[in-house]
């Protein structure tokens, strides 16, 4: 995932005149370069962070009505696997922040704005198993169970793997299929011949 | 936010013709106040005025469908009238249930003409669970949320229900018709009729905005509205 050369930063922030000043800063030390700006996080915006392949991600957490800001981390996450750095355009709680791999104020030097960006990275490292698009073997064993209506308990003693690892085939599963509901999946397993129609009720 | 942005949104001296050209899907937000074609160079309060609807809460809702970021002022949602809101809402229900479900059956069924039987019930099935969720959840609003608003507003406060029980219990039900979504552009076979196929598409895509622009109007409209009388 990290190439040789810059890395690409994708900001997601409503206001064009903070994201085209962080888009100078960071152009004139190189390292990082920012490739995308979103102003809000709409359905379009979303087609748009899954195909961008960022590294970072620099977000006003603003972009988050109040509710949803406490998980708003996770909701980038159902996209991409880049490192999120919020951007502190207003009073955050340590809960809020805690969410993020780094925090960036607005009167940070650059500097230390880039120092904050490679930290955000090397705190992500474990990331991007592979680009595969295909269901693993594995997982498309996990997808038959998930359609029979198993629970992710009855899964994980199944196959004697911690739930855990279950939760995490299963968020790879809609990650790559981009189906999120159990129904769903059901008749993505059916259509693809992983299981018969006599196995579940129709 | 820090720095309150004033954007341009819609005000009452607006002519009814240029607010569908600035955004031609409040076709369907007039159609849910009863307003019909044919208005002429009727301006928003003009109309509001003629068919006794009231004028903020329009507005309110005309700038929220439009305007992704736009948040209204304290005043305004002060003005507007709940109960205008929740008939509003109430229609959209009717609208959905009565209108655009039927159309989607009927465009998936035709979809799914060529595919074989397992095919064709999976996806009727799908739908048909998808129909019933999103029924049930205009149930509640409808049997629980609805009439203790009005009720409210008449100023009988009933002690066992509060907006705070359907704010923490409002669900989500965009996760289905997206996932309808992904099967119809990315599962179904080949066989499908391309045509047939986008046609379901664009009304996924429709629906989907549409309702999304719902839910926000109960979250940040009629919630806070209703948290207001309350307090
Ligand atoms: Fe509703
Ligand atoms: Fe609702």
């Amino acid at each position: 995932m990290m190439k040789a050369g810059h890395k690409k930063v994708l900001l997601i922030i409503p206001s064009m005149i903070v994201a085209r000043g962080i888009e100078a800063v960071l152009g004139e030390l190189g390292e990082f370069r920012v490739e995308g700006i979103l102003s809000d996080l709409s359905h379009s915006s979303e087609a748009r962070l899954r195909n961008m392949d960022a590294d970072v991600i620099i977000i006003d957490p603003v972009v988050f009505d109040y509710v949803s800001r406490m998980n708003g981390r996770s909701r980038i996450a159902e996209h991409t696997d880049a490192a999120v750095v919020a951007l502190k355009t207003i009073p955050m709680d340590d809960e809020q922040l805690k969410q993020y791999d780094g925090f960036i104020s607005m009167y940070d030097q650059a500097v230390t704005v880039v120092k904050k960006l490679r930290d955000s990275l090397s705190s992500r490292t474990e990331v991007a198993d592979s680009d595969e698009y295909d269901l693993s073997a594995r997982e498309k064993e996990i997808l038959v169970c998930v359609a029979k209506g198993m629970l992710n308990k009855e899964i994980a003693d199944h196959f004697s793997i911690s739930i855990h690892t279950v939760i995490t085939h299963r968020k790879n599963i809609t990650r790559k299929t981009g189906i999120k509901t159990v129904a769903g999946l059901t008749v993505y397993a059916l259509l693809n011949n992983l299981i018969d129609s006599g196995s579940i009720e129709l | 936010m820090t720095t309150e942005i004033q954007r341009i949104v819609f005000s009452e001296s607006i002519k009814l013709a240029d607010l569908i050209d600035v955004n031609f899907k409040l076709l369907n937000v007039l159609s849910r106040f009863g307003v019909s074609l044919g208005f002429g160079e009727n301006t928003v309060s003009e109309m509001c005025a003629r068919q006794g609807i009231n004028l903020n809460s329009f507005l309110l809702i005309c700038n929220v469908y439009t305007y992704d970021d736009y948040v209204p002022s304290a005043e305004l949602m002060s003005e507007a009238d709940p109960v205008t809101i929740v008939d509003y809402l109430h229609n959209s229900h009717a609208f959905y249930l009565e209108k655009e479900f039927m159309s989607l059956e009927k465009n998936l069924k035709a979809m799914v003409e060529p595919c074989d039987d397992m095919q064709k019930k999976v996806v009727a099935k799908f739908f048909a669970d998808y129909k019933a969720q999103v029924e049930n959840h205009f149930e509640y609003e409808e049997s629980v949320v609805f009439p203790y608003v009005r009720g409210l507003k008449e100023g009988g406060r009933q002690e066992s229900y509060s907006i705070e029980q359907f704010e923490e219990n409002h669900s989500n039900i965009d996760e289905t018709l997206s996932d309808l979504k992904s099967i119809v552009m990315k599962y179904l076979p080949e066989t499908c009729d391309t045509v047939l196929r986008n046609e379901v598409l664009y009304r996924i895509y429709r629906l989907e905005e549409d309702l999304a622009k719902h839910t926000i109007i109960e979250d940040s409209v009629l919630i806070p509205m209703v948290n207001r009388l309350e307090a």
